[in-house]
């Protein structure tokens, strides 16, 4: 890994040429401080990068991803010197989302980025990356969108779901106005002025390979062998890897690629199963990766893992990146009408994370994360917490109930999970609900779907159209 | 290294087995703990290691390494430890026009090629030096990893070819040690690397199995260890023996206890 010396874990401070100009009071962009006259001395004096910040762990370097649902469960951050491979979604949605996500991040932080593309053109895309939303007007907004789903007796201990009361919560919205990631609104494009003031280098893989150049025959894809030295150009003229000692701000380059590995980019690894070019794709990551690796950058990959046939590949894969997020969606699958998943638009699986100078790794503890992206926030959540909410709707507290486990609805998850689902014993709730004083009725919450009518006239008569999902009672 | 697994395998960096080939292997987990276990054990136990380290950094390897007690720069300042950075070395290898042959020639090659300029470095690296300067114990080789080598492009049967030349030199030749991690890919159907993994158990002496747990994730249990010793020089052999035990990783060292005898649980 580069070493990189860093101070305190500061990261608000930009220069003051990428400011907005539109709204100059309360920003996320400060002017630069008192330590830029201090690189003129000569002594040990530690440099920080914009936009980074070192991890509580182990002091390595971390950026931001661009999702600070998604930094928090990568353990703070993404590493620099690393790769992270996005696995897409079967449409290429989300998984463009968070590569524009990225690279707005890498504008917002003034960092340099590299588009490489084989099917857009990396001007276009960076006409569509998402605003950059700042801290006066956005905090009351999303007070707005949290508001839904907040239950007022969220500190109420649950009585049968009472182990997920030990699991910590997670946060959907923005905590602090300090900035180490950002939020972007997903429907408005980024100004102008801060593509313009940002400093990006593009790969359009058409145009790069017009030109028939003689190369050796090597097993890797012409495509991929110009993107390797175009990439590596960057890092030494730009001095990323350290070699131009007589640049004073250093700087990070984020590298975005694309769409690696669809026959866009001649490699055949999505149309058949033992190709020509079989082995392209893995040495590219490694001799990518070895790039990285000595300079100060960082990657994002996506990747249409879905497409490619042989699947000891996508393990080669996994094997030779740092982190992988795998992304499926919700769209056309029978999982949309699955009322466990009600609000969320898609799964996000962390299939793997790294342990970087260090024996262990920040794992998260939760693994069935799903996704939803409102206008202008993209959480990540445990899928249970959307249940749960169910759960509450559906039993009452202040009423006792007698409880048989079933068998599980979901198809996977972790096993811890899958005794959660409940069901009554039709008999004993019409005792239960005689010999139970009344409680206080919930307040409506949820969709409003479910009908809360909390009191025994509930059970009394059997009817069950209130509490869908339970058995029916014999009457 | 960890003393728990020093008592596990029953040996000490004082009074280790020589002429061995250890294999190391992962399944639905990580098994690079183990890798940085026998560094430390073979650098404590000042034997001359050579290290051919294609997955990580020279950096990963010694800020862990500092966790566990041995200093990687100073032990290569001293000419204890040859480390071969395979991640460096494909950068040089593709950019710039080598004039002599590297010793990972095969990553520039058009076909599938073969391993000898790496066992040419190999063999060049642990030879004993004549000149008597501070006398290393024997000669070690550590490889991390081999997997890497087959989705590089490599044959499995080149892969073979490769351990059984350094196993004839180091193992045999030398009296050292070699030991070589694997990832075993489980339920995906890869052939080579089943081709490689079965041959290697078949050869080795040593074999530790790192395997997830069947039911998934678990913050206080991370792993099952298996350690199958295997004896085939011996004809009066007691059979195989195998141990099973759970671990957890922590900061700088790694726990064992027996299975579900977690401290967690109990």
């Amino acid at each position: 890994m580069a070493a990189v010396a860093t101070c305190g874990g500061d990261a608000g401070s930009a220069g003051s040429a990428v400011a907005t100009g539109s709204k100059s009071n309360v920003t996320s962009f400060q002017r630069r401080g008192p330590r830029a006259s201090g690189t003129n001395d000569s002594g040990p004096r530690l440099v920080s990068i914009t936009g980074t910040r070192p991890s509580v762990r182990n002091g390595q370097l971390l950026v931001s991803t661009g999702l600070p649902a998604l930094d928090q469960l990568l353990g703070g951050g993404l590493a620099v010197g690393t790769v992270l491979l996005i696995e897409e979604d079967k449409y290429n949605i989300y998984s463009s989302l968070l590569f524009k996500y990225f690279l707005a991040e890498g504008i917002v932080n003034g960092h340099t980025l590299l588009v490489a593309s084989a099917n857009e053109d990396p001007a276009n895309i960076l006409q569509e990356l998402p605003a950059p939303l700042l801290d006066d007007n956005c905090k009351k907004e999303f007070d707005e969108d949290v508001y839904n789903h907040k239950t007022p007796e969220s500190n109420i201990k649950m009585k049968i779901a009472w182990r997920y009361q030990l699991l910590p919560k997670m946060e959907i919205g923005p905590v602090s106005s300090s900035r180490f990631g950002h939020y972007y609104d997903a429907s408005k494009r980024i100004p102008q002025e801060l593509i313009e003031a940002s400093k990006w280098h593009g790969f359009f893989l058409p145009e790069k390979i017009s030109s028939t150049l003689k190369v050796e025959p090597c097993s890797l894809t012409h495509g991929y062998i110009k993107l390797l030295q175009f990439i590596q150009n960057i890092i030494y003229e730009e001095g990323f890897d350290g070699s131009n000692p007589q640049k004073k701000q250093k700087n990070i380059l984020r590298i975005g690629i694309q769409n690696l590995g669809s026959p866009l980019w001649g490699d055949d690894i999505c149309c058949t199963e033992n190709g020509d070019s079989s082995h392209s794709l893995t040495k590219f990551l490694y001799v990518l990766r070895g790039l990285l690796r000595t300079s100060l950058s960082v990657c994002i990959i996506t990747m249409p893992t879905h497409l490619i046939q042989n699947k000891a590949v996508i393990a080669h894969i996994t094997n030779l990146s740092d982190i992988v997020v795998g992304l499926e969606s919700f769209i056309g699958s029978e999982r949309e009408t699955n009322p466990l998943y009600k609000d969320y638009h898609g799964l996000i699986h962390i299939r793997q994370i790294p342990r970087l100078n260090n024996l262990v790794c920040d794992e998260s503890d939760v693994k069935d994360l799903g996704f939803k992206l409102k206008r202008k926030l993209f959480t990540i959540e445990w899928v249970q917490d959307n249940y749960l909410r169910q759960e509450r709707n559906i039993y009452p507290p202040g009423f006792s109930y007698l409880l048989k486990q079933k068998d599980s609805a979901w198809g996977e998850g972790s096993l811890q999970h899958s005794t959660f689902l409940m069901s009554f014993l039709a008999k004993a709730t019409a005792f239960a609900s005689r010999l139970v004083r009344h409680s206080e009725p919930l307040k409506q919450t949820g969709s409003g779907r479910i009908c809360q009518a909390a009191g025994p006239r509930l059970w009394h008569d059997g009817r069950r159209q209130e509490a869908p999902g339970l058995l029916g009672i014999p009457p | 290294m960890f003393p728990e697994l020093n008592n596990l395998l029953n040996t000490t960096p004082d009074r280790a087995e020589q002429g061995k080939l250890t294999l190391l292997c992962d399944a639905k987990t990580d098994g690079s703990f183990l890798v940085h276990h026998f560094l430390s054990f073979y650098l404590k136990a000042n034997c001359k290691v050579c290290f051919v380290a294609l997955i990580q950094s020279f950096s990963h390897y010694n800020i862990v390494g500092q966790k566990l007690g041995v200093n990687l720069t100073m032990a290569r300042e001293r000419g204890q430890l040859v480390f071969l950075e395979g991640l460096k070395s494909a950068v040089d290898i593709f950019f710039q026009a080598q004039e002599k042959p590297h010793p990972l020639q095969f990553l520039r090659e058009a076909n599938a090629g073969n391993l000898k300029p790496l066992f040419e470095f190999v063999r060049e690296a642990l030879k004993p030096v004549d000149s008597g300067e501070a006398g290393w114990t024997y000669p070690v080789l550590l490889v991390d990893d081999l997997s890497v080598l087959l989705s590089l492009g490599l044959g499995a049967v080149a892969v073979l070819d490769f351990i059984h030349y350094c196993r004839a030199t180091v193992c045999w030749e030398l009296k050292g040690n070699v030991v070589v991690l694997v990832h075993d890919s489980g339920d995906v159907e890869d052939e080579e690397n089943d081709i490689l993994l079965n041959g290697l158990s078949h050869q080795s002496h040593l074999i530790l199995r790192a395997e997830g747990l069947a039911t998934g994730f678990c913050r206080d249990v991370h792993g099952q260890l298996r350690i199958l010793w295997r004896r085939p020089s011996q004809s009066t052999s007691q059979r195989d023996q195998s141990l099973t035990y759970q671990y957890k990783i922590q900061d700088r060292s790694v726990s064992f206890f027996a299975k579900g005898m977690s401290p967690a649980v109990l």
